[in-house]
């Protein structure tokens, strides 16, 4: 049991670091702010619900679980909003800086 | 093995955050180098929680790299019409030269100074540690800002408002008392309008939550009422509230409270405990307690007017 458990850890938490490795290259080398956007999003909500899984069953009780998981929601929460507000920023053809 | 792991990670950190650093410094675009301090502090938040001073991590994140971030993103807002023209001079070989002569010998002093530290360096932490069971709390931060170290904080409190004094001053004449900041038209139905409806309210607790733990664990009155003031600046700029006109009574009587009662703590303390700031026995932990509370909104209140701003508008 406790094998598989960090197996999914090891496995989790890996697979998280490529997507945020992923995102971070798109974040470089895509063309527009919308495809960069993309690949953000990308390392925040998958990257990290990924790390987060891998060190659930690390924690020590259930409110630290909970913990892991209401920062990524929160990290979803916010990067979904402030994406789509440069993203319109970006489309009134005023780049956000 | 995982000693060299974290030496590995200790040295990518400070060669990150050095690397960081010049190119803040060096970035010729104002926006990009707020950018580029924002991530700076972030990072040494890192270096704070690897140091174990989770204290100051929580500070540096939400005070450094958070609120000081959105204070300096508004300043390059604001300074974005004058930038092309403030580029175009480029200082005089004199000018510069005496510029990298000064931060030179600032640097050199500041490495004398570090390198001079005598080693182990001078602790009082084996004292703090025998007393704090007189103080009656268990985060030995809190022991020290507000027992041991009691005036330090005063001061900070005090300088906090000292602050906001100065960015009200900057106000021209005909707004004098009005509200700050530019009038938010965002949408009512928007994004924006969305998030701080859903996040305010978690950011609440957390700032409250944050405060709360702050006299046993990791945590306290500076770095919650920044979380507080960061959940009513976002409820600001999505248009939710409006900024409150400065010449209210209601509102200057929220900024003063708290270092008022501090002040008023501290004088009863030459009366019963026979030092300015000091304690009577068995009283500590209750007074701590009280100043924190007060100290908490008027905090919360002052930092989140300095990021707001200067007066800008009158009621008419």
């Amino acid at each position: 049991m406790s094998l598989a458990l960090d197996l999914l850890t090891i496995g989790a938490v890996s697979a998280g670091a490529v997507f945020f490795l992923a995102g971070s290259v798109g974040l470089l080398r895509f063309p527009d702010t919308l495809t960069r956007l993309h690949a953000l999003t990308k390392a925040d909500n998958v990257g990290l619900g990924l790390v987060v899984l891998g060190l659930l069953p690390r924690v020590d009780g259930m409110l630290a679980g909970l913990e892991l998981v209401a920062i990524w929601v929160l990290t979803l929460l916010a990067g979904a909003a402030v994406s789509q507000l440069i993203a319109r920023a970006a489309q009134r053809g005023r780049p956000p800086r | 093995m995982e000693a060299l792991n974290l030496g590995a990670l200790n040295l990518g950190t400070a060669l990150v955050i050095l690397a960081l650093a010049v190119w803040t410094v060096a970035a010729r675009d104002t926006f990009a180098a707020v950018v580029g301090f924002v991530a700076y502090g972030l990072l040494l938040t890192l270096v704070w929680v690897q140091l174990r001073g989770v204290d100051v991590a929580l500070t540096e994140a939400a005070l450094g790299g958070g609120l000081t971030g959105a204070m300096l993103i508004g300043a390059a807002a604001r300074l974005r019409r004058t930038e092309g023209a403030a580029r175009a001079e480029r200082p005089g070989v004199p000018t510069r030269v005496a510029a990298a002569l000064l931060a030179g010998c600032v640097t050199a002093a500041l490495a004398v100074a570090v390198l001079a530290l005598p080693d182990p360096a001078p602790t009082l932490a084996p004292e703090t540690a025998a007393n704090i069971a007189a103080t009656g709390v268990g985060n030995p931060i809190t022991a020290v800002l507000l027992a041991f170290r009691a005036m330090d904080t005063l001061l900070e409190a005090i300088v906090v408002l000292f602050a906001l004094i100065g960015v009200w001053s900057l106000a021209p004449d005909r707004a004098w008392g009005g509200r700050p900041g530019p009038l938010q038209r965002a949408d009512p139905a928007g994004i924006l309008a969305y998030l701080a409806r859903v996040l305010a309210p978690i950011g609440v607790v957390v700032g409250v939550y944050i405060f709360w733990i702050g006299a046993d664990r990791p945590g306290g009155k500076f770095q919650g009422a920044t979380i507080l003031a960061a959940m009513w600046l976002l409820a600001v700029m999505a248009g939710l509230v409006d900024t409150p006109p400065t010449d209210r009574s209601r509102l200057r009587i929220a900024l003063i409270a708290g270092p008022v009662v501090f002040i008023a703590i501290g004088a009863a303390g030459v009366a019963f405990a026979g030092a300015f700031l000091a304690y009577p026995e068995g009283f500590a932990k209750l007074l701590i307690k009280v100043i924190e509370w007060a100290l908490l909104p008027s905090l919360a209140v002052t930092l989140a007017l300095i990021v707001a701003g200067a007066p800008e508008r009158t009621e008419t």
